[in-house]
C-alpha cells in the first residue's frame, strides 16, 4: 500500500506534506491536484512531515490536497527507443505531449510499448549472468541495442529460457532467470533505474588511457581530454561555451552524443533539433542526429526538474556505456543546476554555504563528475562516458563555488576568456590558463606518441612554451612601447601569433575548418612549428607584422581548405613562397657574416 | 473539490501579520498565486502553512488595519485578452487607463512555456536602417535581446524608433517605472506615425507603487500570446526598464526575508528573468513574439547582477555608448552581440555581409589598439594613423544611432570606408568578394 498525506504548506514549489506513513528520502509522490497529478520529489523528512519539491508550477494548489508516494526514487526507463528523441528532464518524450503550450501533470512514456524490435538473441540457456551481462540485442536505429540483465539483480544468475530470434515488444519477457536459491526472474527489454544512483554493472573502471578525438584543435592538440574523462568549459555570458559544446556534439568521435540543456535557452535546443537532422556525421555518414538524444530543461521549464534532467541525461549514458559504446555526454550549463539546488535550499531555509549555496555543493558536483568514466564489462567489452560540462560564473568571475568546485574534479579545464571572445579568436579557449591533467599522465602521453608521432608530446610542451613567451614580449611590448624593447620581443611575439591563428583558432561555422583529424592536427602543428624554429631578419618591428601576417594568411587558408587537396597544396606553396623570402635573406646574411669571418681571419 | 466560482469569493476581516509588503491571516480553502483584494489593494497569495495565508500586497501595506477587509478572488492574476486590446493603454493590473472595459476572454498571465519541439528556429530577419543594429547585431523574430545603457543614454528614442520601423503586426509596450515624460514620449511618438491602433500598452509610473510593476511584464507577454498564437502575428514587445522590475523583485524578496544573492537580488533572479525572456519564440505558422528591452547599468558595469543574468538568457545584447571622439551615441560593436544574427546574415542579405561585418570590427579594434598606444605616449605607425581615421568614420557613418539605411547601402559604405584607408591585404576579405565588390571603389 502507498503512503498517502495532506499538503499543509506551499512556498512557491516546496510543498510541506503530513503523513503517518513511511516516507523516503528522494522518494517520488503525486499530488492530486484536481484532475491533475503532480510529480514532486521528497528532499527532506522531519517528523511526520514531509518536504518535496514539485517539478511543476504549484499554482492553484491548496492545504489539504492529498498526495500518494510511489514507494520508489526519480527512475529512468531504460529500454530501446530513447536514442534520437527529445525528452524533458523527467524522461518525457516532449513530442507525445499535446498542444504548443507544455500542460503541467502531463507525462509520457519515454519509449515505444508497442513498436516490435528485431532482435538477435545472444545468450544461450544455462550461461551464468550477472547485472549488465548481454541477453540480447536488437536494432535501435543503427545501433546493436543490448538487452541486458537488469542492473538491480545482485549476484549471480543463471539463464532458465531465454528466446530465439524474432520480433518483439519491449515489455515481453524474454528471458527467465534463476537466482542462487532458485528464485525465478522473468526479464523485459525495459527496465527502471534510479537516475541519482551510479550504475556500476562494469568490472572495472582503469584510468583514462586513451584520447577522445574532439576535431577541434586547441583541444586535441594542446589539451586534449581523455576517452572517459571529464573537463568543464566556464566562461562568461558571450563568450562561446554552448557553440563549442555544439562544435564538440557534431565533431566528436563518440558512438553517441547525450546533450543535457540545463536552464538555458529553449532556442539553442530548437537549433540542435532543427540541424542535426541535416547534417552529416563525418564518420558514419549518417545524419547526426542519429546518435544524438536531447535531455531539454530549459530556463523557462520547471526549475526542480532542473537536477533531475543532468541526472536523467547521465543515466541514460551509463545506460549505453554498458552496451560498449562511447558515449559523449554534455551538460549546459551546469550552473543552472547548482542554482536550482541553492533556490531549493534557500526556501528550506537551509544554513547557507558561499554565495548562498548549499554546504554539500562540492561533493554533489564530486559525485556527479566521478560517475564519467572508460570501464571494461562483464562481457569484456569497454564502453566510457566522456563528460564535458559548462560554467557560467557570475559576473564571469572563476572565484565562486561552482567553477571552483567543478576545477577539484574535472581534469580538463577550458577555461573561455571574454578578451578572447571580444577579439573574436574562436573558440575562445586561454591557452595559458587552461589545462589537461590527462597530458600529465603516462599511458595518455605513450598513447599518443604511438598513435600521433613520436616526438609529439615534446611539440604540444614546445607550442605551449612558445604561447608563453610570446604573451611575456606582448607584455614587454605594451609597457615599453614598440621600440622601446629589441626586435626579438617583436619576432617572438609574432611566433605566438603565428600558434595562435594557424592551431587555436578555430571557425566553428566553417565547412572544412569546424573538425580537423589528428593527421592533419599532426601536419599543421609541425609545420608551424618549423617557422617557430627558423631565424628571422628585419630591418625594423615594423616589417615583422605584416610579413608574420603574410604567413598567418597563409596558414589560415591551409586551415580553409580540404586537407591535402589541390587548393591546401597551393596555399602551402604559397607559404613556402613567402617563407622562402626569409630563408634567402638569413642565409644570404649568413654567408655575408661566413665571408667577414673569412675576410678576418 | 470546492468549484470556483464568483460565489467562492470569500470574506476576511481579521489579519494575523502585518510587514511592509505582505499581510498573514488565517483563511482556509486558499489556492496558491490566488489573488486577492486587501482594504481595496491587489494582492497575491505568496505563502501558505496550515491556515495561515500569507499575501504579498503590490500597492504596499501603508495604512491597512488589522480589521482591513480581505477578498479572496479564487484565482490567479489574469489579463481579459481580444482584438479589443489594440490600441489601448493599461495599468500594471490590466485596467484601461482611460476607464471603460474590454471584451475578451480571461486568461491567466504567467501561463506555461511552449514546448520546444514546438518552436521554430528564428530565420527572419528584422532590418531597423541603425547599422550598428543591421550590420553588426542583425535582429531575428523570436530573438530577446536588450539595451545596455546607462541611464543618460537615449535608449527609449531607439527603442521605440526601432519598434516602429520593425514591421511588426502589433508592438505591445511595458513600462516598468516609465517616468511620465517618457510614458507620454512613447505614446505621442506611436501616435505621430500613426501606429496607435497597433500598439498596446502596460504601463507602471514613477507615481506608482514599484512592487506593481512585477505584473507589468507578465500582462504584456499575455496580451503577446494571444495575437502571436491565436492571430498567427508577429508581435514585438518592448520591456523597459528590466532593472527597475529586478529592483521591485528585491524589495519583495528582502520584505519576505530571503538570503539575497549577489547585489542583494533574489537568488532566483536568473529563473525570474528568464522566465519572461523566454516568452520570446517563433511559431511554425507565422506568428512570433520578439522582445526588444532595457536593462539600465550603472556607470557601464555589466558584472553587476541584474546584466550578467540578463546577458545569460538573452540573445545578445545591444550596447549603447557615447563616442567622445565623434559626439555620437553609438551601438558599440564590441560588446554587442546578436546570437542569431548567423541565421540570417549572408543568407537573408548579402553573401558578404559576415566578412564585412567581421572585417570592418577587426579594423576598429585595430584602431582602439593604436588609441591606447597614443595615449600611453607611443609613436604611431602609418598604418595605426590609418585606423584611427578609419574608426572615426566608421562610427560617424555606420555606428551612430542616427543612421538609417538600406542594409546593402551599409556594405557599400564599409567598402568605401576600407578602400579610402586601406589596401585590400589589410582588410582580409576573401578574394572574390574583393573582386566583385571593392574594385569599383578606391
Ligand atoms: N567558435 C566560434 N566561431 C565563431 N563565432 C563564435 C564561436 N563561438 C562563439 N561565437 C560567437 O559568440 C556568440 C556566443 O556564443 P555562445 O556559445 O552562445 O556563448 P555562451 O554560451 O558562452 O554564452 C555566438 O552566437 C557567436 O556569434
Ligand atoms: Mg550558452
Amino acid at each position: 500500500m502507498n503512503t498517502i498525506g495532506n499538503v499543509t504548506g506551499i512556498i512557491a514549489n516546496l510543498v510541506i506534506v503530513e503523513t503517518e506513513g513511511t516516507t523516503a528520502q528522494n522518494e517520488i509522490c503525486f499530488i492530486k491536484h484536481g484532475d491533475t497529478r503532480l510529480m514532486a520529489e521528497v528532499i527532506k523528512v522531519v517528523g511526520n512531515k514531509s518536504y518535496i519539491q514539485v517539478f511543476e508550477s504549484t499554482r492553484g494548489l491548496k492545504v489539504g490536497t492529498e498526495v500518494e508516494f510511489m514507494g520508489h526514487m526519480l527512475e529512468a526507463t531504460l529500454g530501446p527507443g530513447i536514442l534520437s528523441k527529445n525528452f524533458d528532464g523527467l524522461q518525457n518524450d516532449l513530442h507525445k505531449m499535446e498542444g504548443v503550450f507544455l500542460k503541467r501533470g502531463q507525462y509520457t512514456d519515454p519509449i515505444e510499448i508497442d513498436k516490435k524490435y528485431k532482435y538477435k538473441v545472444l545468450a544461450k540457456q544455462g550461461d551464468k549472468v550477472v547485472a549488465g551481462s548481454w541477453l540480447a540485442e536488437v536494432e535501435e536505429n543503427w545501433i546493436p541495442h543490448k538487452i541486458m540483465v537488469p542492473f538491480t539483480f545482485k549476484g549471480e544468475y543463471t539463464v532458465k529460457s531465454i528466446k530465439g530470434d524474432g520480433e518483439y515488444a519491449p515489455k515481453e519477457t524474454i528471458a527467465v532467470l534463476t537466482d542462487k536459491d532458485g528464485k525465478e526472474h522473468n526479464v523485459t527489454m525495459v527496465q527502471k533505474w534510479p537516475v541519482k544512483v551510479p550504475i556500476r554493472a562494469y568490472i572495472d573502471k582503469p584510468r583514462p588511457f586513451k584520447i577522445l578525438e574532439t576535431g577541434i584543435r586547441v583541444m586535441d592538440t594542446l589539451n586534449p581530454i581523455a576517452e572517459g574523462g571529464t573537463g568543464f568549459i566556464p566562461g562568461p555570458f558571450g563568450s562561446g561555451k554552448t557553440v563549442l559544446q555544439h562544435n564538440l556534439s557534431k565533431n566528436a568521435e563518440a558512438d553517441l552524443v547525450i546533450i543535457a540543456a540545463c536552464g538555458e535557452r529553449a532556442n539553442e535546443v530548437v537549433e540542435i533539433f532543427t540541424e542535426f537532422p541535416e547534417l552529416d556525421d563525418p564518420r558514419s555518414g549518417r545524419k547526426l542526429m542519429e546518435r544524438t538524444t536531447i535531455i531539454a530543461n530549459t530556463s523557462n521549464m520547471p526549475v526542480a526538474a532542473r537536477e533531475a534532467s543532468v541526472y536523467t541525461a547521465m543515466t541514460i549514458a551509463e545506460y549505453y556505456r554498458a552496451m560498449g559504446l562511447k558515449v559523449l555526454l554534455l551538460a549546459d550549463s551546469t550552473s543552472r543546476w547548482a542554482q536550482a539546488l541553492r533556490e531549493m535550499s534557500n526556501r528550506m531555509e537551509e544554513l547557507p554555504g558561499p554565495d548562498g549555496f548549499p554546504m554539500d555543493l562540492s561533493a554533489i558536483i564530486a559525485n556527479f563528475y566521478a560517475r564519467a568514466g572508460f570501464v571494461y564489462l562483464p562481457d569484456g567489452e569497454s564502453g566510457s562516458i566522456t563528460f564535458i560540462g559548462t560554467v557560467s560564473p557570475a559576473g564571469g568571475n572563476l572565484k565562486e563555488p561552482v567553477t571552483e568546485s567543478t576545477k577539484k574534479v574535472a581534469r580538463c579545464f577550458y577555461a573561455l576568456s571574454q578578451d578572447r571572445a571580444d577579439s573574436k579568436r574562436y573558440p575562445a579557449i586561454d591557452p595559458i590558463d587552461s589545462y589537461s591533467k590527462y597530458l600529465e599522465y603516462p599511458e595518455i602521453a605513450e598513447y599518443l606518441n604511438k598513435t600521433i608521432d613520436e616526438n609529439w608530446t615534446t611539440s604540444v610542451f614546445k607550442a605551449k612554451d612558445i604561447l608563453l613567451r610570446g604573451k611575456e614580449a606582448y607584455e614587454q611590448i605594451n609597457i615599453l612601447g614598440d621600440d622601446g624593447v629589441p626586435l626579438e620581443y617583436h619576432i617572438r611575439y609574432w611566433k605566438s601569433e603565428l600558434i595562435d591563428f594557424a592551431i587555436l583558432q578555430q571557425d566553428a561555422f566553417d565547412k572544412i575548418d569546424a573538425s580537423s583529424s589528428l593527421d592533419r592536427q599532426n601536419f599543421m602543428l609541425q609545420k608551424t612549428l618549423e617557422i617557430t624554429d627558423m631565424d628571422f631578419e628585419f630591418d625594423s618591428f615594423e616589417d615583422a607584422g605584416p610579413y608574420f601576417k603574410r604567413l598567418i594568411n597563409a596558414l589560415k587558408q591551409m586551415n580553409y581548405s580540404v586537407y591535402e587537396s589541390d587548393e591546401f597544396k597551393q596555399n602551402k606553396k604559397e607559404l613556402e613562397n613567402v617563407l622562402n623570402e626569409q630563408k634567402e635573406r638569413t642565409s644570404a646574411s649568413a654567408d655575408e657574416h661566413q665571408k667577414t669571418e673569412e675576410v678576418k681571419a | 473539490m470546492e468549484k470556483e466560482t464568483k460565489a467562492f469569493q470569500r470574506v476576511y476581516t481579521k489579519l494575523y501579520q502585518l510587514t511592509k509588503a505582505t499581510v498573514s491571516l488565517k483563511a482556509t480553502g486558499i489556492g496558491n498565486e490566488e489573488l486577492a483584494i486587501v482594504d481595496g489593494r491587489l494582492a497575491q497569495v505568496v505563502k501558505i502553512m496550515d491556515d495561515i495565508v500569507t499575501l504579498q500586497i503590490f500597492g504596499g501595506t501603508e495604512g491597512i488595519a488589522t480589521n482591513a477587509e480581505v477578498i479572496f478572488a479564487g484565482k490567479a492574476p489574469s489579463l481579459k485578452v481580444g482584438d479589443d486590446l489594440a490600441g489601448r493603454f493599461f495599468n500594471a493590473y490590466g485596467d484601461p487607463m482611460e476607464g471603460g472595459e474590454i471584451m475578451g476572454e480571461e486568461r491567466e498571465i504567467g501561463g506555461p512555456s511552449v514546448n520546444p519541439v514546438r518552436r521554430k528556429q528564428p530565420s527572419e530577419f528584422i532590418p531597423t536602417g541603425i547599422a550598428g543594429i543591421d550590420l553588426n547585431n542583425a535582429l531575428v523574430t523570436g530573438q530577446k535581446i536588450p539595451f545596455f545603457a546607462d541611464p543618460d543614454q537615449p535608449f527609449n528614442q531607439v527603442m521605440a524608433m526601432v519598434a516602429l520601423r520593425a514591421k511588426a503586426d502589433k508592438i505591445i509596450l511595458a513600462g516598468m517605472g516609465l517616468t511620465r515624460d517618457d510614458y507620454l514620449y512613447f505614446k505621442n511618438v506611436f501616435d505621430n506615425a500613426g501606429a496607435l491602433d497597433r500598439i498596446v500598452g502596460f504601463i507602471n509610473t514613477t507615481e506608482e507603487p514599484p512592487v506593481e510593476r512585477l505584473l507589468v511584464p507578465d500582462m504584456a507577454l499575455a496580451a503577446a500570446e494571444y495575437f502571436a498564437v491565436e492571430k498567427h502575428e508577429k508581435v514585438l514587445v518592448l520591456l523597459t526598464d528590466m532593472t527597475l522590475y529586478s529592483d521591485a523583485l528585491s524589495i519583495v524578496s528582502n520584505r519576505m526575508d530571503q538570503i539575497p544573492s549577489k547585489d542583494s537580488m533574489p537568488g532566483s533572479l536568473y529563473s525570474d528573468l528568464a522566465r519572461l525572456y523566454e516568452k520570446a519564440v517563433q511559431f511554425p505558422d507565422g506568428g512570433s513574439i520578439t522582445i526588444i528591452a532595457v536593462t539600465t547599468l550603472s556607470g557601464g558595469d555589466i558584472t553587476h547582477a541584474v546584466p550578467d543574468n540578463t546577458g545569460y538568457i538573452t540573445e545578445g545584447q545591444l550596447f549603447l555608448r557615447k563616442d567622445s571622439d565623434v559626439g555620437k551615441v553609438i551601438v558599440d560593436p564590441f560588446r554587442s552581440l546578436s546570437r542569431l544574427k548567423q541565421l540570417v546574415i549572408g543568407k537573408k542579405t548579402r553573401e558578404d555581409h559576415p566578412q564585412v561585418m567581421n572585417a570592418a570590427v577587426r579594423l576598429y579594434a585595430d584602431a582602439a589598439n593604436a588609441k591606447t598606444k597614443q595615449e600611453n605616449g607611443f609613436d604611431l605607425t602609418d598604418y595605426d594613423e590609418r585606423s584611427l581615421e578609419f574608426a572615426k568614420e566608421y562610427s560617424r557613418k555606420l555606428l551612430a544611432i542616427d543612421v538609417n539605411i538600406e542594409t546593402d547601402e551599409m556594405l557599400e559604405t564599409a567598402y568605401d570606408l576600407f578602400a579610402t584607408y586601406f589596401k585590400p591585404e589589410e582588410v582580409g576579405l576573401k578574394q572574390q568578394f574583393i573582386e566583385k565588390y571593392w574594385k569599383n571603389k578606391s
